[in-house]
């Protein structure tokens, strides 16, 4: 009767098949399935529940995207990904909604099914391999928990940028973004471009969590205030937004008058299918738990991109999207077997978690990526297993904040123990 | 309930009968003189026009000084339909919502309120509490409830497997149920003005005086009533100043609710209320209808009566409380933090007084049952009206109305196919989280009463309502919004 038990349409509804299904058409999702077609993978589907594929990109109207060679804006870096999906000879389906995954599966085989609904009506689709590319979201102001009333202009990045590159909205005069993060003054310059002005970026942590370069260049030439030690006490205001409490560390507290507040960052994977089709997720993550070839707890269920990493740059999702295309392949060709949820592989505060985050025989392609929850000066990276130690590796020769990425090689992964207990990553 | 998800859109196109009444929320008030006008839009005053909307012959004219019907207590509240077993034996207010529990759940299963009968468990988690549980069924004995029973440890872990450790046992009250309380009030204001009642929206009431009947000074002008009717909540106590008493003061009581994910709705299966002691009520955890779990509320008596806004000690109390209760409810994320003011007078029970000689009624002190009992009272008003000399006429029923359903439990539009095949916008989501189609989006803001906020829509249709709060989608709403609204360029 819930939502998470919902039954799916009517029995006996026709189930169609296909060798790839890939929900979501993001980077990661967009270049998994643009590899698989062109290697000659069959019929590899896209499912997009919004109306154009791309994903988080399309709206993000800044450089940073594509490579060295060839840099790109978000939108544009988005158009070809999705236009080389279809050159390459996938189906990319747009406004078409993965809803859950078939109860009681489809009796043909036990290939995963996925019900699915959009303005064709309801449809099952069974695949030999599942991609979930389902991306991640920022944690809104309810999440946090932030007091307050609940006025109009309360925003997440995703939203305003949506609002102001995608539909040129109106959203207020006077601005506050909640965090000092890259997405944080991102959200700034979007404000900025649609003509409000920022009356400050407020962050929890003791410095902005970005480049120098980017927060002087915020503080000197736009004139942008930063509070540190700062955290939003409570939301004022009745129909909109007249200001927000922010309190100091020390306990000082002051009203700054907004008509608009922007929660940046704390981003989660969106993790909704993944969650009901009872894959094994990871405490540190909330995404799939995976291994190194992306294989999740479930067989023929691959996930990739920032569902299990919330969040790295698009080039980022794009590399794992090509590795799960690789996968997906000597899956398909029966080379290998599903691999046993293998060995944790978890991390010691203050990391926050790692990606990928199971060991198996199945390889690690890439480096790790970890997240910290309070700056890391010089860090040096040690993985232990059963108390023995395997690696250790300096990651960084400065000072790592949160919400910056953190990178760990795959080479000692040979050495792991089979048979042992599982693997933690500290940082000293 | 019989779903008809395009129920806003044939009703525009019913004008069939005695006619519609408007709804205005700008622009001068109408110069005739109404027989009856109700001040106060909330689920109490809807559900008294939409009684009063069953006499053709009469003139009705709702009154509401915000921009949508069920903005004050109606609109944040435990959703929860209530059997009255608790209530104090004898007052009018248990008559009224063992009545209205009738009444609205019969209502509901024929105008596509969602309603489930999920059944309450009180629970004790203490011998104090545990000894309360007996005199707690006596009362609902009294109370003409005879359906609750007392569970012991064993069954109440077996049906609540997810109950943090300690509880010593339960009074089970398998009515209780939960409801859709922004439904309710729209369904009733629909069908009262789709039967020729007039809503006035935006229109505060500022002073009352007499002109042969009543002539209201309201922000958009002068009002003219035969009969009066004060439904206005938490500012009952100010209009009926006006009006020359002093019966009763309106103390508002803050209840702020935190409002968990759809993840954690396989977490509960009743509404889990606490034993109310000496020491005065905890909080409870109920799902509600749209597949969510609830917690809440505090009390807090306050004096300012728009002190919605929710604090970081409450918040911090409720999830104490609720970690006590339901302890993996605290891992899943919170969709949404509101603050309901209760209309607390300090008596308990409802203040419905007439006072014949000035052709006017008093519904006061209607606390958090209101929602359940708000037919009954409708009735018992109506009735009111009519022994103080309002001669209602003869009873026509109205048409019935069908509301698109906000429930899980029942089939939503994009797990209908023929509907989808009718319309395709059906199965265009724009809300992903909640699982909105452009189609319900679209009837929202054609229908008879459409919402004039975002916050009405989403009352409407849950678009925003879900996890990510507009992350995906709020811009794409909002364009719908503001599309239909016709507003003009933008920056």
């Amino acid at each position: 009767m819930t939502a998470e038990h919902s039954t799916p349409g009517p029995a006996g509804r026709p189930v169609r098949r296909v060798d790839v299904l890939v929900v979501g058409a993001g980077p990661a999702g967009l270049v998994a399935a643009a590899r698989l077609a062109a290697s000659g993978a069959g019929r590899v589907e896209v499912l997009e529940r919004e109306q154009e594929a791309g994903g988080v990109p399309r709206h993000c109207a800044h450089g940073g995207f594509g490579s060295r060679a060839h840099p790109r804006t978000g939108p544009v870096y988005a158009r070809l990904l999705a236009e080389a999906a279809g050159r390459a000879g996938a189906s990319v389906r747009t406004g078409v909604t993965a809803l859950d995954w078939t109860a009681g599966g489809t009796g043909v085989r036990a290939d995963p099914a996925v019900d699915a609904v959009g303005p064709a009506g309801p449809e099952t689709i069974a695949a030999r391999a599942v991609l979930l590319a389902t991306g991640a979201r920022e944690r809104p102001r309810t999440a946090r928990l932030v007091p307050g009333t609940r006025p109009a202009g309360v925003y997440t990045t995703g939203e305003l940028q949506q609002a102001v590159h995608l539909f040129g909205q109106h959203i207020g005069t006077r601005a506050v973004v909640v965090g000092a993060e890259d997405v944080s003054y991102a959200a700034a310059d979007t404000v900025r471009a649609a003509g409000a002005e920022v009356v400050a970026l407020v962050t929890e942590h003791p410095r902005a969590q970005t480049g120098g370069i980017r927060a002087g260049a915020a503080r000197l030439g736009h004139g942008i205030p930063l509070l540190t030690d700062t955290t939003v006490a409570e939301l004022l205001g009745r129909g909109r937004l007249s200001g927000v409490r922010v309190r100091h560390r020390d306990g000082r507290t002051a009203v700054l008058a907004c008509d608009t507040v922007v929660f940046t960052g704390d981003f989660v994977p969106d993790h909704e299918l993944a969650r009901r089709g009872g894959l094994l997720l990871d405490p540190g993550t909330r995404g799939p738990a995976v291994d190194g070839f992306l294989h999740t707890s479930r067989p023929g269920v691959f996930a990739a991109g920032n569902l299990l990493h919330a969040v790295e740059p698009a080039a980022t999702a794009a590399r794992e999207g090509a590795t799960a295309a690789t996968a997906v392949l000597g899956f398909l060709a029966g080379s290998t077997g599903w691999p046993a949820p293998g060995i944790p592989l978890t991390v010691e505060a203050p990391l926050r978690w790692i990606a990928p985050n199971r060991i198996t025989p199945a390889g690690p392609p890439a480096p790790y990526v970890l997240r910290t929850g309070a700056p890391l000066t010089r860090p040096v990276l040690r993985v232990r297993q059963d108390g023995r130690l395997l690696h250790r590796e300096r990651p960084a020769p400065w000072t790592v904040p949160p919400g910056r990425t953190l990178t760990l090689s795959a080479r000692w992964t040979g050495q792991v123990d089979p048979a042992g207990g599982e693997v933690r990553v500290s940082a000293g | 309930m019989t779903g008809n998800a395009r129920g806003h859109a044939t009703g525009n196109a019913n004008g069939t009968g005695t006619g519609s009444g408007t709804v205005t929320a700008e622009g001068p008030l109408p110069p005739r003189t109404y027989d009856v006008v109700i001040v106060g839009a909330g689920v109490v005053g809807c559900a008294l026009a939409r009684e009063l909307a069953r006499h053709p012959l009469l003139s009705v004219a709702l009154v509401e000084a915000q921009d949508d019907v069920g903005q004050g207590t109606s609109k944040a509240n435990t959703a929860i339909l209530h059997t009255g077993f608790d209530a104090a034996p004898g007052t009018l207010e248990a008559r009224l919502v063992r009545e209205g529990y009738a009444r609205l759940g019969a209502y509901a299963a024929e105008s596509g309120i969602p309603v489930e009968r999920v059944g309450a468990l009180l629970v004790a988690w203490d011998e104090e509490q545990r000894a309360a549980l007996p005199r707690l069924a006596e009362k609902a004995e009294r109370n003409s409830y005879h359906e609750s029973r007392l569970l012991g440890p064993a069954e109440l872990y077996a049906r609540e497997p997810h109950l943090g450790p300690g509880a010593l046992g339960a009074l089970h009250v398998p009515g209780e149920s939960i409801i859709c309380p922004w439904t309710t009030t729209l369904a009733y204001a629909t069908q009262a003005v789709r039967a020729g009642a007039d809503l006035h929206l935006n229109t505060a009431v500022r002073e009352v005086g007499r002109d042969g009947g009543h002539r209201l000074t309201t922000s958009r002008g002068t009002l003219r009533a035969r009969h009066l009717v004060n439904a206005a909540g938490l500012h009952a106590d100010t209009v009926d100043r006006l009006l020359g008493h002093d019966d009763f003061t309106v103390t508002p009581r803050r209840g702020q609710l935190l409002v968990y994910d759809t993840f954690a709705r396989p977490l509960v299966r009743h509404i889990l209320l606490p034993v109310p002691t000496a020491l005065g009520k905890g909080v409870l955890v109920a799902p509600t209808v749209y597949g969510n779990v609830l917690l809440g509320p505090t009390a807090e008596d306050l004096d300012d009566k728009q002190a919605t806004g929710a604090t970081a000690d409450g918040l911090a109390g409720l999830r104490d409380k609720g970690r006590r209760i339901l302890p993996a409810l605290l891992d899943e994320e919170v969709t949404a933090v509101y603050a309901g003011l209760r209309a607390a007078t300090g008596q308990e029970d409802y203040r419905i007084a007439a006072h014949p000689g000035q052709a006017y009624i008093a519904v006061g002190g209607i606390r958090s049952t209101g929602l359940t009992a708000s037919m009954a009272i409708a009735a018992h008003v109506t009735g009111l009206l009519a022994s103080t000399g309002l001669d209602l006429g003869p009873v026509r029923e109205p048409d019935p109305v069908t509301l698109p359903n906000l429930g899980e439990a029942f089939p939503r539009p994009y797990q209908r196919p023929e509907l989808i095949a009718a319309d395709p916008e059906y199965g265009t989501l724009v809300c992903h989280c909640e699982r909105v189609s452009r189609g319900e989006i679209r009837d929202a803001l054609a229908a008879t009463i459409p919402p004039r906020t975002l916050e009405g829509l989403r009352r409407r249709t849950r678009a925003r309502a879900g996890r990510c709060q507009g992350f995906f989608c709020g811009a794409a709403v909002r364009e719908l919004f503001e599309t239909a609204h016709g507003e003009g360029p933008r920056t």
